[in-house]
């Protein structure tokens, strides 16, 4: 991908943002994995600009896999996801790695390459906007180093800058992991249980970062998480799946105890609960 | 414990390991036969083998002889390992499933690799004398080559086993292959593979001495040369001299190894 795709995929998304309200659109989005499991059963929900969605559901439910269809690391068997008006599911190419670049993501193992750098690991969520040539010479323009830095120091760890990942505590390396998502500028933020290896407390410190960043920068962001009460304390709208479909889409104070039963098909209990 | 034996689960595969392990014995005595392998003529032939090693008692004055020689052995497998890692480097992407172009290129960096390693080295070296004449560059390609076939098939395999996280993050970044491959799998690979190349530079040391025999330059060639001329007292100074070099290359790179990983 050379420098002029990334241009105009920056100029399509300025126009796309007055255009369009409608962010991310699932349409009809049915995914069959090639074990013959259904994972999504025909999902179709629009998220306007700028919204915080929590996708709560047991494990197994398709909150992965859907989240994972908006930056087409899993490819819907039919129907398509549409971000900033652009069709990810059928984009190819330097087509998709523009529109990926544009969507950051973090996961819940952090996947991060531990013998790298702290910074090195943020910069690497600058590859997606780089001239090829700049990317294998690892010569990032001095801009993009700053602005790397600039992210650490948002996610508050600017001085863990030059040491080695893995000698970070969970919280910590988490954190990288959404300063390498900021550092992309990105419109869209997936995060896929980003605090399911983390201690409570620090639970809620990594989700008061990626909600505030949210607030912020104005990024619409889906979480997938499996904690009512902290799905309740950070979303502003909560999504609830079951077996592949959507059984409950509105607002945290809708959610009610009863509602998540109904998600969960079962009663809750305290394991339902992260804590304080 | 009770006298009376108690009914046991039946342990299963019992039938297959006897049919295994009577395979196995009748092949040994077949070829065993077949070699006409004689533990007598080892007893008979040990006074001649002590004679022969009394004649080899070391003369340093052949020292000066070895070592140019003996300099050209460690040269040709220093420059084999470094010129085989290169070539090899590609084909490591090439030929590991998670981070191959596509399934077709794949299978035929695999089959390269494959017919490379199945060569042995000093057949390369033969036929690659018998092409370029004799010296020492053929003894460089013949180990390059070598070099190739098991660096590539060892670092695919490290490839192959490395965390996928960073693969799928920066897939989710919009980086390009090479630029993941550079930022998600050389970081997790780079100490294996210096590591690989320290243990590939040590076999290749050792197949230099080898080599020379066919003609392909080094330590080999006088090796033989001492053989032909019944110099017994050079060529026990030479052993020893190879004994001594190959010892402190693989203590030296087993030291080095331990220190990167």
């Amino acid at each position: 991908m050379g420098q002029p795709a990334a241009g105009q995929a920056a100029g399509g998304q300025a126009a796309a943002r007055q255009a369009s309200a409608r962010h991310i659109a699932f349409e009809n989005v049915e995914v069959v994995y090639k074990t013959g499991l259904k994972a999504l059963k025909g999902v179709t929900i629009d998220i306007p600009r700028g919204q915080f969605v929590v996708v709560v559901g047991l494990s197994g439910a398709g909150k992965s896999t859907l989240i994972r269809t908006v930056n087409n690391l899993v490819v819907p068997s039919s129907g398509r996801v549409v971000v900033n008006d652009v069709d990810v599911t059928h984009a190819r190419g330097s087509a998709l790695r523009a529109a990926r670049s544009d969507i950051g993501m973090i996961f819940q193992t952090f996947n991060l390459v531990k013998r790298s750098s702290v910074i090195r690991n943020v910069l690497s969520g600058r590859l997606g906007d780089l001239p090829a040539w700049r990317g294998v010479l690892s010569a990032f323009p001095k801009a993009d180093q700053a602005y790397s830095h600039d992210c650490l120091a948002r996610v508050g760890i600017p001085e863990k800058a030059y040491v080695r990942a893995d000698a970070l505590s969970g919280g910590q390396q988490q954190r990288v992991g959404i300063a390498r998502a900021l550092a992309q500028r990105p419109s869209v933020m997936l995060a896929d249980e980003p605090v399911a290896s983390l201690d409570p407390p620090t639970s809620h410190a990594v989700m008061s970062d990626l909600k505030r960043i949210a607030r912020e920068d104005g990024i619409t962001t889906m979480v997938n998480l499996h904690f009512i009460d902290m799905a309740r304390d950070y979303a502003d709208r909560i999504i609830g799946m079951r077996d592949g479909v959507v059984v409950f889409d509105g607002t945290p104070t809708e959610a009610t105890d009863a509602a998540f039963e109904e998600i969960y098909g079962r009663p809750i209990d305290d394991k339902d609960l992260r804590g304080a | 414990m009770p006298d009376q034996a108690v009914a046991l689960p039946r342990a299963t595969g019992r039938v297959k390991s006897l049919v295994t392990l009577a395979l196995v014995v009748a092949l040994f005595v077949f070829a065993f036969g077949q070699t006409k392998f004689n533990l007598g003529a080892l007893f008979t032939g040990a006074s001649d083998f002590f004679r022969f090693f009394g004649r080899m008692a070391p003369d340093l004055t052949a020292l000066p002889q070895i070592w140019p020689p003996l300099l050209q052995t460690i040269q040709i497998a220093y420059v084999a390992t470094i010129i085989g890692a290169i070539i090899a480097i590609p084909l490591v992407f090439l030929a590991s499933a998670n981070t191959a172009f596509d399934p077709v290129s794949m299978w035929i960096a695999r089959t390269l690799l494959t017919v490379l390693r199945s060569i042995p080295d000093l057949l390369w070296a033969a036929l690659f004398v018998a092409v370029l004449g004799l010296g020492a560059l053929p003894g460089v390609v013949a180990l390059t080559l070598f070099s190739v076939g098991v660096l590539a098939k060892l670092g695919s395999e490290t490839v192959e086993s490395i965390d996928p996280g960073p693969l799928e993050a920066l897939k989710a970044v919009g980086a390009g292959r090479n630029r993941t491959i550079l930022f998600a799998v050389v970081p997790q690979i780079a100490a294996t593979m210096v590591s690989y190349m320290l243990y590939v530079f040590e076999i290749n040391v050792r197949a230099s001495v080898v080599i020379g025999f066919v003609g392909a330059g080094g330590i080999g060639v006088l090796l033989q040369t001492y053989m032909n001329f019944f110099d017994y007292p050079g060529l026990g100074t030479l052993i020893l001299v190879i004994f001594i070099v190959v010892l402190a290359i693989d203590g030296l790179s087993v030291w080095a190894r331990s220190r990167l990983i």
